[in-house]
């Protein structure tokens, strides 16, 4: 039996539909990542299963109780909110025991369990620091403890390190992967990064217009998307569009040449994934999985440049050329592109 | 030309608060007198400026319970009158606030719209409704509930009504304005973390909303303190209130010292719990 299994969930506001029949189970210990993008009803989801929202249709059940109709507090689940929602009266301790103290907790138990809460987040030095007074990487760990101090078996966190800066968001996020691995506890991370959702989570889950489009490993999902959007949203891989031919082939007039995939492809019309790192310049010439253009655009990137090379038959496709293979061709210039057959991956939609 | 935009309110304020005040404190300390003014001025010119102050009308107010009772009556009245617009005032505000936003506006209006009609005529309305010729008894009396009218009118329930119609909205503006940059998510934080909604209104909302519910009853109890129309048209007879003492230190005795003395006193009085207010805002 899965921690969380979610059944047929549906939910509409207004006229519009966020989410639509999902299924989805979340297994004990496991950190997922719900991914997309802004409308794919990820917050949505995040919200149902706190019980901020009712759903219209579907069931949700962890450790096989069924929470749909339960009110958020009696939900033995906890949530971090992506604002954080620290209480402006509250200290850091204050913030940190308020779900203890719920609970009916003892102050001695209290006490140390927030100061435990605290101590692993590296806040042991200012339970006594109200909100104000804390930096937004201060706020976001009290934010975690808080979250956490109760124990749950399964911790919602909604854009955990969307308001961190850049270099802040890198360790936060390990310090994450290794606070999920040492509670034990399963977390449920919404986030639109998709950087973030392959570096942290065990499996990611793809959402688009309410439906869950693709779920698995994050180099599965990478390496494997099954459909046009998962392929774009994640890497921005290249489309492209071909018929099939009598040899396995697909030929694809935008590129003006033939490619080839490792796996077989399917009848009639196919669209096939090609990521842009994959793709290398001035290989041997070959009369598939081949193409010349004309270099268009150059974009420095710092480990690598991105270009865009327009091909005989119109396509532009993206190439990543890493900084370590010398300077990148000059805009204007004839390149030759070429790629592996397992490079190909055909998508289903 | 960056000075100019402070001008005006300096100006106003100079000329409409201080000067005002200045003569009321003159007046307070100034000896009675026949004539017209009728008192004599405490400073004058002997040779050099004298300043010749009569303490009299201050030690009057100590020292006559008359004053004292009007003063802890009109508290009193005043305390009452914010407390029970506070209390009418959070349902209003938090449902307010709570209500689907295209209804926001049109409820707000509905709160302000009595200060659209005249003080008096809402004051009148309610004489017509509570005398005993009045709707309230005529209805009761019709529908065969009492036999002899009810003594609504000229009590301190009159007195309370009008009160709290006049000074509502004074309550439930700093109340919305408090209730609404209030962060929804706190109220999902603490029922996540296991709070009741009991408990969430009790721990989050309420110390969350006490600076605007703080406000709201000085916005009311500062007014209603020197309120004088009111109890007069609606409220006992016999009712002392400091509004009332000091028309008729003015009015009837013609005594000005002793009516300036009484609104310096008065004053004195509301200045007390302004400052606590601000220090405890500064705190936060």
């Amino acid at each position: 039996m899965s921690l969380l299994e979610i059944e047929g969930l549906s939910k509409h506001f207004g006229s519009a539909q966020a989410l639509a029949g999902l299924d989805l189970r979340v297994e004990a210990g496991e950190f997922l990542a719900l991914l997309g993008g802004s409308g794919s009803g990820k917050s949505t989801l995040l919200r149902l299963i706190a019980g901020f929202e009712m759903p219209d249709a579907g069931h949700i059940r962890l450790a096989g109780q069924d929470l749909t109709a339960m009110p958020p507090h009696e939900r033995p689940l906890n949530m971090m909110f992506q604002s954080y929602a620290l209480f402006p009266h509250l200290s850091v301790a204050g913030n940190v025991g308020y779900g203890l103290k719920r609970d009916g907790t003892p102050r001695a138990e209290r006490d140390t369990r927030v100061a435990e809460a605290l101590a692993m987040v590296g806040l042991q030095d200012l339970a006594g620091r109200m909100p104000h007074r804390l930096s937004g990487g201060q706020r976001q760990r009290v934010a975690l403890a808080r979250a956490l101090v109760k124990r749950p078996r399964l911790l919602l966190l909604d854009e955990p390190l969307g308001a961190l800066d850049a270099n802040l968001r890198e360790r936060t996020g390990f310090e994450l992967r290794a606070l999920q691995r040492r509670t034990g506890a399963s977390f449920i991370m919404v986030t639109h990064d998709q950087q973030e959702a392959l570096a942290l989570a065990d499996r990611v889950a793809v959402l688009e217009k309410g439906r869950l489009v693709q779920i698995g490993p994050p180099r599965d999902i990478y390496e494997r998307p099954e459909t046009r959007f998962v392929a774009t949203f994640l890497g921005a891989a290249n489309v492209l569009e071909g018929t099939r031919n009598r040899e396995g082939g697909l030929d694809c007039p935008g590129l003006g040449t033939t490619l080839r995939a490792s796996a077989p492809l399917p009848e009639g019309t196919v669209a096939c994934a090609l990521r842009p790192e994959r793709i290398v310049l001035n290989g041997p010439a070959q009369d598939f999985n081949s193409a010349e253009g004309v270099v268009e655009d150059v974009a420095f990137r710092g480990d690598d440049s991105l270009l865009l090379v327009r091909a005989p038959g119109g396509a532009v496709l993206r190439v990543s050329h890493a900084e370590e293979d010398g300077p990148p061709p000059p805009t204007g210039s004839t390149v030759r592109l070429g790629w592996e057959a397992a490079a190909v991956v055909p998508l289903s939609a | 030309m960056r000075r100019l935009p402070l001008l005006l309110p300096t100006l106003w304020l100079v000329g409409f608060v201080a000067l005002p005040l200045l003569v009321v404190l003159m007046l307070a300390i100034a000896e009675p007198g026949p004539g017209v003014p009728p008192f004599l001025l405490p400073f004058g010119w002997e040779g050099g400026p004298v300043l010749r102050p009569n303490w009299e009308p201050f030690a009057l107010l100590v020292e006559d319970d008359y004053y004292l009772s009007a003063f802890i009556r009109s508290l009193w009245v005043a305390g009452a009158t914010a407390g029970l617009c506070l209390l009418l005032a959070f349902p209003m505000a938090l449902g307010i606030v709570r209500a689907a936003p295209r209804w926001r506006a049109p409820l707000l209006l509905a709160v302000l719209l009595p200060f659209w009609t005249g003080f008096l005529p809402r004051v009148g309305a309610w004489i017509g409704l509570l005398r005993d010729e009045g709707w309230i008894n005529g209805i009761l009396r019709g529908l065969g509930v009492i036999d002899a009218p009810l003594p609504l009118l000229y009590s301190d329930f009159a007195l309370f009504i009008g009160m709290v119609h006049a000074y509502l909205p004074f309550a439930v503006l700093p109340l919305y304005a408090s209730l609404s940059r209030m962060d929804l998510t706190l109220e999902e934080a603490a029922a996540d973390l296991g709070a009741t909604p009991a408990t969430v209104f009790r721990t989050v909302t309420l110390p969350l909303v006490a600076p605007g519910a703080a406000a709201a009853f000085l916005l009311v109890f500062i007014p209603a303190a020197g309120e004088f129309v009111i109890p007069e048209l609606l409220g006992p007879s016999d009712a002392l209130l400091v509004g009332r003492a000091l028309w008729q230190e003015f009015f009837q005795n013609r005594d000005w010292p002793v009516a300036a003395a009484l609104a310096v006193a008065l004053l004195a009085v509301l200045i007390v719990p302004i400052l606590l207010f601000q220090r405890l805002e500064a705190r936060r």
